[in-house]
């Protein structure tokens, strides 16, 4: 293998392409675009973060301190679109750009040109989205789901987001077409479909979910813009349009939508496991089943948001039923999952943890999602900080720490160097900690009554309300610990040798040097 | 790197998927007649619908009495709008006429659209409307004054416990050429 490292080295010396700024601009290469889109991600991920501190500056103490209302409800806003369409979705979509050609034995994806392009796009949807706080009047303020009549009202803010939310739902179709050629059209001779590895297939699910929805909110936002400019009277009771009916197209996105968020991360996880367990994947073609099945329930269970905005009683049960029936699928993969780890030959390195945390954490989102879904309970909890604690669970500690459970993984892969086990390993830990701190609490909170997306509580909360910011505080420092581990891998890492997990089995890990070099799988790997 | 043949096969996937998108698009607006046909089809949503007509028998239970109280609120319109009383005192079964006032305060004219609300919350049961101002839009020239009637009447069905509710209507301004209310 050695030499097969030295030779690939000898090859990237004679890739001739522009350096400097002009490389990261005009490159069709997927590593670099799956480099930018993380990079990009984790730099919104900063941003989110440093608007959910300022959030719960603000709810350290009761009373109103640091942030006025008007500005608290930009920063719930912005927080939760920032996080959901800067941070989570283009880190999945960085996943997808490195790791899909090279685990289905492809040379890069079917449209590097369209791919530069869907990169670039975001810049500008950031932009609109960061810069509406210097507006007058502010950015959006009527949180991210943005509900009329409080989004045909805002002002200029509003306007900004929804060219945002146009722009990135473009970049997001336009991956997506990407990642579905690619994984149908270039994979390797003799990788079938129920070859291929489940991160592939999770991003293949995935990707149609997000062609199925995002062109549906493509047109809600458009509808909400007529609204507000063009005198149509979608959303607007006095034009007789019904802002109930907003709640329905938004949620027909919306869910199909939570679980384009996590579905990525079930492929990462179930890479992750197998390799550290040393074990192929327990259940993989009930794996593939249950994936597609938590994706066609998806799009049947939207109105399980709105069980308090009225609603026959009979279209209650429908969606409390049809929700509490993705759980099923969802106690599929949880079960191999931890059918896998049984008996394997387990180590816990970074990777590993993160993916245990996952489970375990995931678990308990899922747990209090069905809870919520069931309608007298939720009518109880509907706003609530309960909500904020079940929807933190699935998306912080199931989407995020899956995100980096796969950048620990990968990154021997991607940069040729290992990053600092012990830091990697203190990273998970500290995250867990608190993670837990910040997020545990909230379920007490809500199951109190304490209501969401308000900037003052009841005394009878101050006590919890503590508490949590005191461990959002720790989370979010602890994750300029993840930038210094992955700058520092980046920088002056170990070298990596060529296949670090011994238990890897994908074929980034058994058919290319590590590195990957620049260029990979120009001539076709076979597949047994 | 990619051969012609694969390149093909990879155009005409993405114009499958964008012909997919383009459908979907087209799907969200198509959403807006279906959820109103639903609705109506249901039943559900009828706010805004004249329940009976007047004629219709209803028995008045003489022995009880629930006082109304009226409630008007503009937003966002250069409207006056008031109830010509603040409230008043019926038997239940009984139909009542009652008269709203606005006064149109700008120098152009105004369309507007009443929406009306209720409290206690499930008081739209027991509620039926011969007559509303709220069934259409309003149009009031540059300082004109319009009185206008609701007739309706509060069913016997109406909970024990209850003795005193509000029927309350906020006009808001309509776009120009915005279709009238449905009905």
């Amino acid at each position: 293998m050695a030499a097969v490292h030295g030779d690939a080295h000898g090859h990237e010396h004679d890739d001739h392409h522009p350096s400097g700024i002009m490389r990261w601009i005009t490159t069709t290469n997927h590593k670099d675009i799956g480099t930018m889109y993380l990079w990009f991600s984790f730099a919104m991920f900063l941003t989110g973060g440093t608007l959910a501190l300022g959030i719960r500056a603000e709810l350290f103490q009761p009373g109103i301190q640091i942030l006025q209302p008007e500005l608290f409800n930009q920063f719930t806003t912005l927080h939760g679109l920032i996080m959901v369409f800067g941070a989570i979705m283009p880190a999945f979509v960085g996943f997808a750009n490195w790791q899909v050609p090279l685990m289905i034995g492809a040379p890069d994806m079917a449209f590097a040109r369209m791919n530069n392009w869907s990169f670039w796009l975001l810049i500008p949807a950031a932009t609109l989205l960061v810069s509406s706080f210097f507006l007058p009047g502010g950015a959006a303020a009527g949180g991210w789901t943005f509900y009329p009549p409080l989004s045909t009202q805002g002002g200029l803010g509003v306007d900004f987001m929804i060219f945002a939310v146009h722009i990135l739902g473009a970049s997001s179709i336009m991956g997506s077409i990407n990642i579905i050629t690619t994984i149908l059209n270039m994979r390797a001779p003799g990788m079938t479909l129920m070859k291929m590895p489940m991160f592939v297939w999770t991003w293949l699910i995935t990707a149609y979910l997000l062609v199925l929805v995002m062109p549906v909110l493509a047109g809600t936002v458009t509808m909400l813009l007529t609204d507000r400019h063009f005198g149509t009277s979608f959303f607007n009771a006095a034009g007789g349009g019904d802002p109930v009916m907003f709640q329905h197209i938004f949620w027909f996105f919306g869910h199909p939508e939570v679980y384009i968020m996590i579905l990525p991360s079930f492929g990462i996880v179930s890479e992750v496991i197998p390799t550290f367990s040393r074990k192929p994947l327990f259940g993989y073609s009930s794996m593939v089943y249950a994936t597609a099945s938590i994706a066609i329930l998806s799009c049947v269970v939207w109105a399980h948001h709105m069980f308090t905005a009225g609603m026959p009683a009979v279209g209650q049960l429908f969606f409390m039923y049809a929700t509490m029936l993705i759980a099923v699928p969802t106690g599929v993969k949880v079960f191999n999952w931890t059918a896998t780890m049984w008996r394997g030959s387990m180590s816990f390195e970074t990777p590993m943890l993160f993916s245990i945390g996952f489970i375990f954490l995931f678990v308990i989102g899922g747990f209090s999602g069905v809870i919520c879904a069931i309608v007298p309970i939720d009518i109880q909890v509907q706003d609530t900080y309960y909500v904020i604690a079940h929807f933190h669970y699935v998306l912080v500690s199931g989407s995020l720490f899956a995100l980096f459970a796969g950048a620990y993984y990968w990154i021997p892969k991607w940069t040729g160097r290992m990053y600092n086990e012990t830091l990697g390993k203190a990273h998970f830990w500290l995250s867990m900690f608190f993670f837990n701190l910040t997020f545990f609490v909230q379920h007490f909170l809500g199951l109190a009554g304490m209501p969401r997306r308000i900037p003052d509580y009841n005394l009878q909360f101050a006590d919890f309300n503590m508490i949590s910011s005191i461990g959002a505080f720790g989370f979010g420092m602890t994750q300029l610990l993840f930038l210094y581990v992955m700058i520092n891998c980046i920088r002056s890492g170990e070298k990596a040798p060529q296949k670090p997990w011994d238990g890897a089995t994908t074929l980034e890990w058994t058919h290319l040097p590590t590195p990957a070099p620049y260029h990979s799988f120009e001539k076709p790997p076979v597949v047994q | 790197m990619v051969n012609s043949n694969n390149t093909k096969a990879n155009v005409l996937m993405m114009k499958k998927l964008l012909v997919f998108t383009l459908i979907m698009f087209v799907f969200g607006y198509a959403l807006v007649p279906f959820y109103e046909k639903f609705c109506e089809v249901t039943g559900i949503n009828n706010l805004l619908k004249p329940d009976v007509s007047v004629n219709d028998k209803n028995w008045v239970d003489e022995e009880r009495w629930v006082t109304v109280e009226f409630d008007a609120n503009t937003r966002g319109l250069p409207w006056q709008f008031k109830p010509l009383q603040r409230s008043t005192r019926i038997h239940p079964g009984e139909s009542i006429t009652v008269m709203y006032e606005i006064t149109n305060n700008s120098e152009r004219e105004v369309i507007g659209q009443a929406i009306p609300s209720y409290s206690p919350r499930f008081l739209d049961k027991h509620l039926k409307k011969f007559e509303c101002f709220c069934f259409t839009k309003q149009v009031l020239k540059s300082n004109e004054t319009r009185q206008m009637p609701v007739q309706f009447v509060i069913e016997p069905g109406l909970p024990a416990d209850i003795n005193t509710v509000t029927i309350s209507y906020t006009f808001f301004e309509l776009p120009d050429g915005a279709s009238t209310i449905k009905k």
